[in-house]
């Protein structure tokens, strides 16, 4: 389905994560980022860019990845990303809902 | 589609591998998604949270059907060693922490960890036997106090 973003028509599922990551900009981000009440700071973009390339490279998403990731530790990461972090994080990126249990 | 629940509550009152992974992974899936959630530690469960023995729990081979093997069997030498290393194979293949992995996880997400303060009392614990993590020594009673606002479970494992 077609979701008005940035004044621009983005695919997105029915849960509202982007289909096509080409549609992906920085503007689509701090929209969606917006709607999650979240304002986007430089640790934001790193963390974007953390789960971006661990899309990119198909390694699996956990919290556990998140804890050895480097970038961040999870206390900050459940402060940047509040009301379900992973969920949150990955919507904002541009990039699949992780579909793991852990 | 968003969910009623908005509180987990726990109470783990066994330490074999198979419930301390039920209410851990229960408990980190709810944080995950914006909830709430507690774990209550009491009798044996209190084993998942003992310094000495979190990282020794096993899987329980008798009286378990769920192992398909027959419970005589699973009462021989080794095999409840056996079937334990087995499982922490197979969990390590899809990235499940080691338990005293899993409760830093859970403590850093907001998980609030509590023992019973019976179970504590009966088994001669000391507040320094117990994980650093742990948010404090409650009776049942505080613990019911915990479910505070609507929306709230509580789950016995």
């Amino acid at each position: 389905m077609k979701k008005l973003i940035a004044n621009r028509e983005i695919d997105v599922n029915e849960e509202g994560y982007l289909v096509d990551f080409k549609q992906w900009d920085r503007e689509v981000c701090e929209c969606i980022a917006g709607e999650c009440n979240v304002v986007m700071t430089e640790k934001h973009w790193e963390v974007v860019e953390y789960l971006q390339d661990k899309h990119h490279k198909e390694e699996p998403l956990s919290i556990r990845g998140i804890k050895k990731s480097g970038v961040i530790n999870i206390k900050e990461f459940y402060a940047l990303f509040p009301g379900g972090p992973l969920k949150k994080s990955t919507l904002i990126a541009g990039i699949p809902k992780p579909k793991s249990c852990i | 589609m968003s969910t009623k629940v908005k509180k987990m509550l726990f109470i783990l009152s066994k330490a074999t591998i198979e419930n301390a992974y039920a209410a851990f992974v229960m408990a980190n899936g709810a944080r995950m998604e914006g909830i709430e959630s507690e774990i209550f530690f009491t009798f044996f469960g209190l084993e998942a949270i003992q310094k000495k023995k979190l990282e020794h729990l096993h899987v329980a081979t008798v009286g378990n059907p769920g192992m398909h093997i027959p419970t005589m069997l699973g009462g021989l030498p080794g095999v409840e060693a056996l079937a334990t290393k087995m499982m922490k194979k197979e969990m390590e293949k899809l990235d499940m922490p080691p338990i005293g992995e899993f409760l830093e996880i859970l403590s850093d997400s907001g998980c609030k960890l509590w023992a019973c303060k019976l179970a504590v009392d009966m088994f001669h614990l000391k507040e320094e036997d117990l994980i650093d993590d742990l948010d404090g020594i409650l009776t049942i009673g505080d613990f019911y106090s915990r479910a505070d606002q609507e929306g709230t479970q509580l789950l016995f494992i």
